[in-house]
């Protein structure tokens, strides 16, 4: 590991003003920034400890959304109850990914910055566009089984390995951002992320020295709510597929619907093809399939994910039949 | 929190800091290298050998140990992090005079072969207990919005699979947590 200067922040303000030094990072969890500095894929001169801000709340807000503060474990926001019960997804999206022990050091807004798990961006003797700008990209032409099929470019065809950004974006959550000019915003998780296009080592809309304080859910969506995630084993895994659904069904049709994929894009991918190709429609395998052709009408193998397009499909015909059943059941 | 810092390459600083953690019950203050994990402050600080370095990347879960009552993978974190924290590796959960019941669960289902990950399953199942009790969720609850989780060996294998064993002693593992979650040992 690279050498670099330590400091724990005292509040927020201290955190940006320090964040905004050339070669800074911002640490909580550390559980994929350490991991990537050990192989100096990662390699900050000074590394600020954000973990014990006081940014570990969740509280209710009075649109009766709720904010989840980003210096909570990924396992305290799966555990809380007003999470579990009102935003499913969140707690599903949360325990399907990494392992306890990780999930318990994890922060929720370091699980929003994870860098992508493609296995030629931690080679760090291949071609990577995101590590070295401009070197190339090996996974185009090599083993590309786990890359993009959606929205990807010819410099960067990695995927966003994050499960619950899959979950945040079929909730419409806001990512509440703090700046070194001291003012607080929100983006909306769907404009938070960037398409790889030619610039891959530009992940986020993140300005310099900006952190992440919080995660702002909307009043929990009428329906039922459902992540699925399919991987190579069991548990503990990243992505294959994943899909995050939310259904609003009564009687048989669809009110409403929203849906996301992970793993098969730069970003969470939320489609609003599919989306249109439900609402108001029957909510019947036919139906379900209509919708699955349209989100990925676009898709693009790259020979060895080529799969990965009709599982996406399956997937989400799983998914929507399983949101749609629960929504049915307490309409 | 004391540091002194001095320059050693060209791109960087290496930096030397004073942290304060307990460990199995017992303060410890160390003047670390800011970049050396907990794990090391365990192992080559502190000679605490019993917590395992397997792959170093949070991968394999030997390196587990609680941190204020939760299981985390001690290599992928900072030792100057822990400043204040309570540590509880294997070596403070019990002694081969008095095991702990989950330490004695596995010698007597022989939940082991060649015991290299044995530490971090047993720290782990350890932080497992501890959250099936609080009533945290895991990939096998069937209803998230449940408080209570029932311990079935699906919820027990899910649980205990950021532990990896090559030996592949998993039916063995498993059959010593549940005498101890049967017994309420924990």
């Amino acid at each position: 590991m690279r050498a670099f200067t330590y400091e724990r922040a005292t509040d927020p303000r201290a955190a940006v003003a320090a964040a905004s030094r050339p070669g800074a990072k911002l640490v909580s969890g550390g559980t994929n920034l350490l991991d990537l500095m050990r192989l100096e894929i990662e390699r900050p001169t000074h590394l600020v400890d954000v973990s014990r801000l006081p940014l570990r709340d969740i509280e209710t807000l009075p649109d009766g959304g709720l904010r989840i503060g980003a210096q909570a474990s990924n396992s305290d926001a799966a555990a809380d109850g007003r999470v579990r019960t009102r935003y499913p997804v969140v707690t599903q999206a949360l325990v399907a990914g990494a392992s306890a022990q990780l999930r318990n050091k994890a922060s929720i807004g370091g699980n929003l910055m994870q860098r992508t798990r493609c296995p030629y961006f931690y080679d760090t003797a291949a071609r990577c566009n995101k590590r070295d700008p401009g070197a190339g990209c090996a996974a185009i032409g090599g083993f590309n089984r786990t890359h993009a099929i959606l929205g990807a470019s010819e410099a960067c065809i990695a995927t966003n390995p994050s499960d619950l950004a899959v979950a945040l974006a079929a909730l419409e959550a806001e990512i509440e951002l703090f700046g070194p000019d001291h003012a607080t915003r929100r983006v909306a998780i769907g404009d938070f992320y960037r398409l790889p296009g030619d610039t891959p080592h530009v992940e986020t809309v993140l300005r310099p020295g900006e952190m992440i304080t919080g995660v702002v859910l909307p009043p929990a969506p009428p329906g039922g709510q459902v992540y699925r995630k399919v991987r190579d084993r069991a548990s503990y895994a990243f992505a294959l597929v994943s899909v995050a659904a939310v259904v609003a069904s009564e009687r048989g049709t669809i009110r409403s619907a929203r849906v996301a994929f992970g793993g098969v894009a730069h970003a969470p991918w939320r489609s609003i093809e599919a989306e249109r190709a439900l609402a108001g429609r029957p909510a019947t395998t036919a139906g379900f399939r209509a919708a699955a052709d349209a989100a990925l009408a676009a898709a693009v193998g790259r020979g060895h994910n080529d799969f990965k397009i009709e599982l996406a499909k399956r997937t989400l015909c799983r998914t929507l039949a399983r949101a749609a059943e629960q929504a049915e059941a307490t309409a | 929190m004391s540091v002194t810092t001095r320059p050693i390459t060209a791109d960087g600083e290496a930096q030397t800091a004073d942290v304060a953690f307990a460990v199995n019950g017992r303060v410890r203050h160390l003047a670390l290298d800011v970049r050396t994990s907990l794990l090391d402050a365990l192992r080559e600080h502190l000679d605490l050998p019993g917590t395992k370095k397997g792959c170093d990347h949070g991968q394999c879960g030997a390196c587990t140990v609680l941190v204020n009552g939760r299981r985390i993978n001690a290599c992928l974190t900072l030792a100057v992090m822990h400043e204040g924290d309570e540590i509880v590796t294997i070596e403070g959960l019990g002694s081969p005079g008095a095991l702990h019941p989950l330490q004695a669960a596995f010698v007597e289902r022989d939940g082991f072969q060649c015991g290299y990950c044995t530490p971090g399953q047993i720290c782990s199942a350890v932080g497992m207990l501890a959250e099936v009790k609080a009533g945290v969720p895991s990939h096998a609850t069937a209803d998230v919005a449940s408080p209570r989780i029932d311990p079935t060996d699906a919820e027990i294998r899910e649980r205990m699979s950021g532990n990896l064993c090559r030996c592949a002693a998993y039916p063995n593992i498993l059959a010593a947590i549940r005498d101890v979650l049967r017994g309420g040992g924990a």
